[in-house]
């Protein structure tokens, strides 16, 4: 019983970096913006975050500052993809690149020193009932967080106005900027979002996951999270379904491969790639649904004409 | 100065200029626009009339110039300040969201911030009091172009806009929706709304306004009463000069005339969920005769055009035939080399690549049919060959461009079409394919664009031509058929067609065709 919540608990730890990554880029790309530089926002919020934590003692405040090097670093993106209006794929993969690097550069002198971590949450009393207490009480909390974050979003998208004028951004932004709605500063605000959230995921992985710093600690999930959002069309539901079932496979093969089943550790090792996208690709087979939820304007860069 | 703002006066335009790098779209554009009358600007495209509205609707920025509102000056510096001034604008490229509801469009254009249920209750309301039925809920990338446009306009009534601009609102419906318009706009008038009417169907504006200001070349050449003028009187001030009628000799002969496309029984699913079906398509187009199709835009004509030209294959190869031979099975160069000629509906990207030069793009699209004359030994290109050919089409066709052999893009698309339309012309194809001929083309080439295509007709080719312009269906074809909905109607010969049926058919009102999406209120 206990192994089975333990197996439970690691997939969600393993899922929520994921989670809260893709559903920041969801947001970005339902605003018609596509940025690649999630990989690179999430390794600089775990740099920060764990810097942060180690030289104040307070893994809170290293979650703070996650956050707000993600934010930060994702300005960077915003004024050169919509104030400057250059190419944001190419400008999205050198933030990537340029992530990588500078975080590997800052990290240099906490490599190897002893991390903060993110206490679970501990109710007495309740946390300890037996699997549900401890699955539902006593997790991290960035897990809550994740969760919370991928309601709100779904509210956010589809109850409010705020919302439906970003996704008519993301529909046409010639449209709407011919209504008179302000193409730029939605934008920005939505990519800022985004790297907020990728650099809360990336505090969860330095704070939370593995409570240290090592270079290239992200580890390819800010390009699974890109992946998850269009192999979700573009809905938070399907990407929280995406980045559990991804996580789940993760572990099982992890196990799998400690029980030493004889399958060739490398294609255990790309299961959970295979099952992420077999699944995703087989609830978004509704073509009508997910050309209406993918948004048009993608990745085109927006000059007004004035 | 003040003394001259008279208060009847809406809107009043003073001087207004834009400049575009060296083009000089609006010229110091005077204009006024009383209350309660339906004013027409009219133009040739190119003329600076959807300049001029933009800057008015604050989505372009004038260089200089004023503009005064019920008297005062404003400065109308974004959509949202037009907005709030009382100005409401149906645009002519719809700016309409596809993957949202025809209530959610419209509450974006709102911001009053009330709930969707109670827009979508208002616009049903409104949209019936005028006689323009609207269903809220509906998908707006599942609609006909023609409701699109009843969304466009009962969003810009819910504004309850002093002056509302219309840009060719017109060009997109039948003739009984374009009735039901007009007394829309008439009864906006007796409300004592002002009307800037955009649009070159000089018949309309006889019709409907009340005055017009008409613009050449970014500048202001006249107003007058369009009621005391003729069509033809309108025409030459727009154009500047007097526009040759475009003469048809009568086909003689046609019933034995060899059939040079036949199409059969062509069928085709949706390529995309917004697509048009086509269902069971029958054609026959013999030498010597020009077939024009009419219909609705988006009503299946470009799904249509692609599988004639063989943009898209057939899985029955005898679904088009060719001179007599089953070409579904082929693509465009195949066809082409069975002597057919396409000409696209969008020229930049289709019809002519942007950044490539003319004898480059005249290169692309006949390498294979004219590979002798064109490509030597190992492959070789001649250009000298190439050139001249571009050169002779250049002036058959009257082509006016700034430097011998300027990139496609570099021509305005008037001229750009005229090239097009001469490349194919100029191998005399037995048959040719052209979609919407005219669009976006002045009046002059235009006429002379539909003669090059009745003379190519009557030379023993076998002509087919798509448009959504009835005019010009009337003007050029021998036979009308009108597609609706994915079908093709039989073929109309001219003498028993009138715009009344054309039209009936247009919104579906034919046994033959089932489903009738648009109800002609």
């Amino acid at each position: 019983m206990d192994i089975t919540v333990n197996i439970l608990l690691t997939i969600a730890t393993a899922a929520t970096p994921l989670l809260i990554a893709a559903i920041g880029e969801l947001v970005v790309e339902r605003s018609g913006v596509l940025n690649l530089g999630v990989e690179g926002m999430m390794i600089m919020g775990a740099v920060g975050g764990f810097g942060a934590g180690y030289l104040t003692g307070s893994p809170w405040i290293g979650l703070l500052a996650a956050i707000i090097v993600g934010a930060l670093f994702s300005l960077l993106f915003a004024v050169m993809t919509l104030s400057l209006a250059t190419n944001q794929v190419a400008t999205g993969l050198s933030l990537t690149l340029l992530g990588l690097g500078l975080s590997g550069m800052i990290g240099t002198s906490f490599v190897g020193q002893p991390g903060v971590r993110l206490p679970n949450l501990d109710i007495p009393g309740i946390s300890s009932i037996p699997v549900v207490g401890k699955l539902i009480f006593g997790q991290d909390p960035v897990f809550y967080i994740s969760i919370a974050l991928t309601a709100a979003v779904m509210w956010f998208l589809f109850r409010t106005r705020t919302g439906l004028t970003l996704r008519s951004i993301g529909d046409s932004h010639t449209s709407a900027h011919a209504l008179g709605i302000k193409v730029i500063r939605y934008r920005y605000l939505a990519v800022i979002f985004g790297g907020a959230c990728a650099g809360l995921a990336g505090g969860h992985l330095s704070l939370v996951y593995t409570p240290q710093w090592v270079e290239n600690m992200s580890a390819g999930r800010g390009w699974i999270a890109l992946a998850l959002v269009v192999f979700a069309s573009w809905r938070p539901w399907r990407v929280l379904a995406g980045a559990y079932i991804f996580g789940a496979v993760w572990i099982g093969q992890l196990h799998a491969q400690a029980f030493g089943i004889p399958v060739p550790s490398q294609f255990l090792s790309s299961l959970p790639y295979l099952a992420t996208i077999v699944v995703l690709v087989l609830i978004s087979r509704n073509k009508r649904l997910t050309m209406m939820n993918t948004p048009a304007s993608l990745g085109q860069p927006f000059v007004p004409d004035r | 100065m003040s003394a001259n703002h008279d208060r009847s006066n809406l809107l009043e335009v003073r001087g207004l200029t834009k400049i575009f790098g060296t083009l000089t779209a609006c010229d110091h554009i005077d204009l006024n626009i009383a209350k309660g009358e339906i004013h027409a600007l009219l133009g040739e495209n190119g003329a600076g009339k959807s300049t001029l509205v933009k800057m008015l609707f604050g989505s372009l920025e004038p260089n200089s110039g004023e503009i005064f509102w019920d008297g005062k000056p404003v400065q109308i510096t974004s959509p949202g300040v037009a907005k709030k001034l009382g100005i409401g604008m149906v645009f002519q490229h719809f700016s309409l969201f596809e993957a949202l509801t025809a209530a959610e469009n419209i509450a974006l254009s709102l911001n009053d911030g009330s709930p969707i249920s109670t827009i979508a209750a208002k616009a049903r309301a409104l949209s019936y009091s005028y006689g323009l039925p609207l269903d809220p809920e509906s998908l707006v990338g599942d609609l006909s172009v023609g409701e699109r446009q009843r969304i466009e306009i009962i969003r810009c009534l819910l504004q309850t806009p002093q002056l509302i601009i219309l840009d060719e609102p017109t060009s997109v419906l039948t003739p009984q929706e374009a009735d039901k318009l007009f007394e829309t706009l008439e009864r906006l008038r007796s409300e004592g709304k002002s009307i800037l009417y955009i649009s070159h169907r000089l018949e309309e504006v006889k019709r409907i306004c009340d005055r017009a200001t008409v613009l050449r070349h970014g500048k202001v050449v006249g107003h007058c009463n369009p009621r005391e003028e003729t069509a033809a009187s309108l025409a030459r001030m727009m154009v500047g000069s007097e526009v040759k009628a475009v003469v048809r000799a009568p086909a003689e002969g046609i019933e034995t005339a060899p059939a040079l496309l036949e199409i059969r029984g062509l069928s085709r699913k949706p390529a995309t969920p917004f697509a048009i079906p086509l269902k069971n398509i029958n054609l026959t187009v013999r030498a010597g005769e020009v077939i024009g199709i009419a219909g609705v835009a988006g009503n299946g004509q470009g799904e249509f055009f692609e599988s004639v030209s063989g943009e898209v294959l057939q899985q029955d190869a005898g679904s088009v035939r060719i001179r007599g031979k089953d070409a579904g099975g082929l693509p465009i160069t195949g066809r082409r080399l069975m002597g057919a000629a396409f000409v696209p509906e969008e020229r930049l990207g289709h019809g002519a690549a942007p950044r490539m030069r003319l004898s480059e793009n005249l290169l692309l699209s006949r390498h294979a049919t004219d590979g002798k004359a064109f490509v030597g030994s190992g492959g070789m290109v001649r250009n000298g060959a190439v050139y001249s050919a571009a050169q002779r089409i250049i002036k058959a066709m009257d082509v006016r461009k700034s430097a011998p052999d300027p990139e496609a893009a570099a021509l305005s698309g008037g001229n750009l079409q005229k090239f097009i339309v001469g490349r194919e012309l100029d191998r005399k194809p037995s048959v040719m394919i052209v979609n919407q001929p005219t669009w976006g083309v002045d009046a002059g080439a235009a006429a002379h664009i539909r003669q090059a295509l009745i003379e190519l007709a009557r030379s023993g080719s076998a002509v087919l031509v798509i448009s959504q312009d009835l005019d010009e269906l009337f003007e050029l074809s021998d036979a009308i058929a009108v597609m609706h909905n994915g079908e093709l109607s039989a073929p109309l010969p001219i003498a028993e067609a009138t715009f009344e049926k054309i039209g009936l058919l247009m919104g579906g009102a034919e046994p033959g065709h089932a489903e009738h999406r648009i109800e002609v209120a």
